[in-house]
């Protein structure tokens, strides 16, 4: 049983809108998601309808890795290190929550003015091992 | 629609209470908005319950078993935080209608430590994304909200520290104030960083509480009262689409779509409010519902603190209770308690946080997701 289990190992998103290829690694994962063929609008990974306006067509759309920082904060609450959480609007796509390396949080109070606007790439990183054994790969972000 | 008073009010101090069970917090508000109305639970025609966290064990019908099964339409709400609200809001439908004509709102939580706080993310390690991508906790998205406000108009942190250092002190003219306690301006800004801009004295705590009002047809409130509380609009909105959101919360949007339709409906307008009890469950939230209940001009709200206009004897004195930063956020009862809040003023019965020659009240509740209320009161 174990023997099998590690064969058929997969690579599994943390959050939906995460697309793993089928020859994943061997093309990267990337942000996917709809866009409405009504109103042009678009959304993070799969829609049954428009949240705009309603439509039930849609584009399959492979989102930029490029974006730029819109706002963050520094998170302290829950965990041991603070982090960068920032709100990613995606170049000609929909924003992303985001966590930021390359912004040094115990810096933010002299230089938050300067963080807005900044340009950043997405990159995608293991971040943990599921019940099964699988592989389970984020989004991040880091300072272009 | 017919006109609604709110005949009798009351609540009980928020704060911590483990050996009384959510019903009894319920009930203990009840049993006293009823003798403040002059009624009894016979008179009640209908009863709605607001409660978030244990929205699923008929909260509402158990407190009618504990203060007087009659047998009459209970129904329980649950709409985040603004559970309680929505409770009053129905209970006015109910008597705005013509179906009822004494109809009771009920909000009670209890959350005990568990905190809006949190510590983020899911029990399954594996699928934790607080952290991972980006922040989706209380305290990250209030964060967050006030930061943009920060980017458009140059906001400062210290000017959001200055809504924790009013409302605290405001909390020392209130005895059901869950913390009453001065927080003076260099405590805040020193206090354990939570979510930036946002540190710990910023942020609401959480308790347990209960809060009721009993609202009646001006016909029936007559029989009660030569003094009753108008309800002069009581609106409920749901967010609209707005590009970024949900990845980014918009609490902004929701708000603005309420009181536009709130003033309209009471053909009244911010100018003609005397005071506000609104959603600062951070203190980064009270300087952007400034600008979405019109209360100065879009980008002028960091002006407005920075002028003490918002504080007690200011131009519009906003959470004279201490806000849900000192008074405590127990979900459900939140927005029934801002009613009961608003109407000790108008009454003049609020003791030493009175608002002078308070004649009409608005009170603010976001459930984040979103719901926005709007209840303006009137003498
Ligand atoms: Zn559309």
């Amino acid at each position: 049983m174990t023997q099998e289990a590690t064969e058929e190992k997969q690579t599994k998103p943390l959050l939906p809108f995460i697309k793993v290829p089928d020859n994943y690694p061997d093309e990267e994962a990337y942000i996917w998601g709809s866009k409405c063929s009504d109103c042009g609008s678009q959304f993070l990974g799969e829609r049954l309808a428009c949240g705009k306006c309603g439509g039930q067509t849609f584009e399959e759309v492979r989102f930029s890795d490029e974006g730029e920082v819109y706002v963050f904060s520094v998170v302290h609450q829950g965990v041991e290190e603070p982090f960068v959480g920032a709100i990613v609007d995606l170049k000609d796509g929909p924003s992303v929550r985001a966590t930021i390396s390359g912004l040094d949080p115990a810096k933010v109070d002299a230089g938050y003015r300067d963080w807005f606007g900044t340009k950043v790439k997405m990159y995608i990183e293991k971040v943990a091992t599921d019940r099964e054994g699988n592989d389970v790969i984020a989004a991040k972000f880091k300072v272009v | 629609m017919r006109d609604v008073a709110v005949v009798g009010v009351n609540m009980i101090k928020f704060g911590r209470y483990p050996d009384k069970d959510v019903v009894r917090l319920a009930s203990e508000a009840t049993i006293g908005a009823l003798k403040d109305a002059g009624c009894t639970i016979n008179d009640v025609e209908i009863l709605v319950s607001g409660n978030l966290y244990q929205s699923n064990a008929m909260v509402g019908q158990r407190i009618m078993k504990e203060i007087g099964a009659t047998g009459i339409p209970v129904i329980n709400v649950a709409n985040a935080c603004a559970t309680g609200s929505t409770a009053f809001r129905d209970a006015w439908m109910s008597v705005a209608s013509g179906a009822y004509d004494v109809a009771l709102a009920v909000g009670s939580e209890q959350m005990g430590k568990m905190g809006l706080l949190g510590g983020g993310g899911g029990g399954d390690r594996a699928y934790r994304t607080e952290g991972v991508m980006g922040t989706g906790i209380m305290p990250g998205v209030f964060g967050q909200a006030g930061v943009e406000h920060m980017r458009k108009y140059g906001t400062t942190q210290e000017q959001f520290a200055k809504v924790a250092v009013k409302n605290h002190h405001h909390s020392m003219g209130n005895p059901y104030a869950q913390y009453q306690k001065e927080t003076p301006l260099e405590d805040v800004l020193n206090a354990r960083p939570v979510a930036w801009p946002n540190t710990l004295f910023m942020c609401c705590p959480t308790g347990d509480g209960g809060a009721a009002a009993v609202l009646m047809s001006a016909e029936k409130a007559k029989q009660y009262t030569t003094n009753p509380a108008w309800v002069a609009a009581s609106v409920l909105t749901s967010d609209p689409y707005q590009e970024r959101n949900p990845t980014m919360t918009d609490i902004n949007t929701v708000t603005r779509i309420a009181a536009k339709e709130a003033y309209e409906t009471a053909g009244l307008g911010p100018e003609d409010l005397s005071q506000v009890e609104l959603h600062d469950c951070f203190a980064t939230a009270e300087l952007l519902h400034y600008e979405n209940l019109g209360l100065c001009g879009d980008g002028e709200a960091g002006q407005l603190i920075d002028e003490g206009a918002t504080a007690i004897g200011g131009r519009i004195p906003v959470n004279a209770s201490g806000g849900l930063l000192s008074k405590g956020h127990p979900l459900g009862a939140t927005g029934v308690a801002n009613i009961v809040e608003l109407v000790w003023h108008l009454r003049g019965e609020a003791g030493d946080r009175q608002v002078e020659n308070s004649k009409v009240g608005l009170a603010h509740v976001i459930g984040l997701g979103s719901a926005c209320t709007i209840n303006i009161i009137k003498k």
